[in-house]
């Protein structure tokens, strides 16, 4: 009887495992449960290290990534832009990738309407993208100007009032990578870590998370890591703002006991059936 | 106007996606047509950002504007073009050169820069007392993680047959690689999720309105 009934779910229609997990996402969105959302260190460290800067400080963000990989990461960028806008810090943006200009602009409308007297090019600015990954960031760090002359509307950087006395890497109090691959932030960690000696902190995707979780380490070549959805959940907990993020951890959570459910289920099923063709044997 | 706009956006985006999902039932010609719409806009899409992008403000105007200044510049556009003699084989070796630098110069880029942040500063960061821990449970990760770096490169050192103590160690090191084989699993799985989540948001947020 059970044989007969694990039989049938290890020969189950993938389809209907599709729908499960489609439902499983659906409903947690329409009916809020409410999970509670625990803030691992990682995103604490993040959170202090953007945290303990003075105000009128300035920052970099930088926007290593495009609408493929944009639920994940967009929260992040919302999050921590809220973040540095309420400390009233000075934040530079940039993008190792070209549809991170989009990405960047699109978190600032985002945000900027709880922020009415942030100005363009005093408050914050979009420096747009530049080719290049590791040779763009070294030369970053040297001289600001040879790497982006001119901000994302062509406008000379000289002439925005933000990157007064911002020549290099040096006046940045702390640097965010958000990434999506390469080049990303492993390249920050590379250069406007390792060889600027800057603070650096980061958000990922999911899948680049145990590549990445090394570099947050004793040498804090990552001072924190925001990974995947999970971690721009945390870091909206943390400044109090509830997102987009945090409205999809109940589906997350739910999902992932669904997924767990039917890899248990399979492997006891596969066990039985092993046992099973030992006795026929 | 542009509200219409918006919304007829919404829309198409929406028919595409469920486009789009119509391949987990099986393949069939409405998945067809969106993954071929997809790779067309794409493909337009990045030559005109490329163009508007990257060669108008980094090439042409800088160019067009301050020639004597900036005459540099037709370096980094002469091996631009190389590139492209790849089409035409009666001068796609013009192209090994464009290719030699950019390899060349990346190699030479990475290699200092691994080096220094993938092999000493990693080494560093595991040379540590693992006593110095404020609470039992750092102590115990510190250990963990000087036991899984040795015994993980153990398990990689492939110039003595893994047997007795050094191979009791290597299946330690598998161990470890297992556990991490299960975390990169465990967020592939959470990243694919949170995309699907990302298109429901947008399904029944932004097209249907039945959430915020």
């Amino acid at each position: 009887m059970i044989m007969k009934l694990f039989e049938k779910l290890l020969a189950i229609d993938r389809r209907i495992i599709f729908i499960l997990i489609f439902l499983s996402v659906a409903i947690p969105l329409l009916f809020v449960i409410g999970f509670k959302i625990e803030v691992t260190p990682e995103v604490e460290n993040v959170y202090e290290l953007v945290d303990s800067a003075p105000k009128g400080s300035h920052v970099l963000i930088s926007f290593d990534y495009g609408p493929s990989t944009k639920p994940e990461i967009q929260p992040m960028a919302e999050a921590l832009i809220r973040h540095c806008f309420r400390n009233d810090y000075k934040v530079i943006c940039t993008a190792l990738w070209p549809m991170g200009v989009q990405m960047c602009m699109e978190a600032i409308d985002e945000v900027s309407p709880d922020f009415p007297n942030k100005k363009y090019g005093i408050d914050f600015v979009n420096l747009g993208y530049k080719a290049g990954g590791l040779v763009t960031i070294n030369l970053m760090g040297r001289d600001f100007c040879s790497a982006f002359p001119t901000d994302a509307a062509n406008t000379p950087i000289d002439e925005l009032q933000i990157m007064d006395g911002i020549k290099n890497f040096k006046r940045l109090k702390f640097i965010i990578g958000l990434s999506a691959g390469a080049p990303g932030l492993k390249e920050w960690v590379q250069v406007g870590h390792d060889a600027y000696g800057i603070p650096l902190a980061g958000g990922s995707t999911a899948v680049q998370v145990p590549s990445l979780s090394p570099y947050v380490n004793a040498q804090k070549q990552l001072t924190g890591l925001l990974g995947g959805l999970k971690g721009a959940a945390e870091y909206e907990v943390l400044i109090n703002h509830p997102g987009s993020a945090t409205k999809g951890m109940d589906a997350q959570s739910i999902a992932h006991l669904v997924i767990i459910i039917f890899i248990i289920i399979g492997n006891i099923g596969y066990f039985v059936s092993k046992k099973n063709e030992k006795k026929i044997s | 106007m542009v509200e219409f706009m918006d919304r007829l956006g919404v829309w198409i985006g929406a028919i595409l996606t469920f486009a789009i999902f119509s391949f987990l039932y099986k393949d069939n010609p409405l998945y067809k047509v969106a993954e071929q719409i997809f790779i067309g806009i794409s493909a337009g899409y990045w030559f005109i950002y490329t163009v508007y992008n990257i060669l108008i403000p980094n090439l042409f105007n800088p160019i067009l504007t301050n020639f004597v200044s900036q005459i540099h510049l037709l370096v980094p556009a002469m091996l631009g073009i190389f590139m492209l003699c790849r089409l035409i084989p009666k001068i796609d070796w013009l192209s090994r050169y464009a290719i030699a630098l950019v390899v060349g110069t990346t190699a030479g880029l990475s290699l200092i820069r691994t080096l220094q942040s993938d092999v000493l500063n990693q080494m560093r960061a595991t040379i540590m007392n693992p006593f110095a821990g404020a609470n039992l449970a750092i102590i115990l990760g510190n250990f963990i993680l000087i036991i899984g770096t040795i015994t993980g490169i153990v398990y990689f050192f492939f110039s003595k047959k893994h047997e007795g103590v050094f191979g009791g160690t290597a299946r330690v090191g598998i161990l470890f690689l297992m556990v991490c084989f299960g975390a990169a699993f465990g967020y592939t799985v959470m990243a694919r999720i949170s995309l699907l989540i990302g298109r429901l948001q947008f399904l029944m947020g932004d097209w249907l309105g039945w959430i915020n």
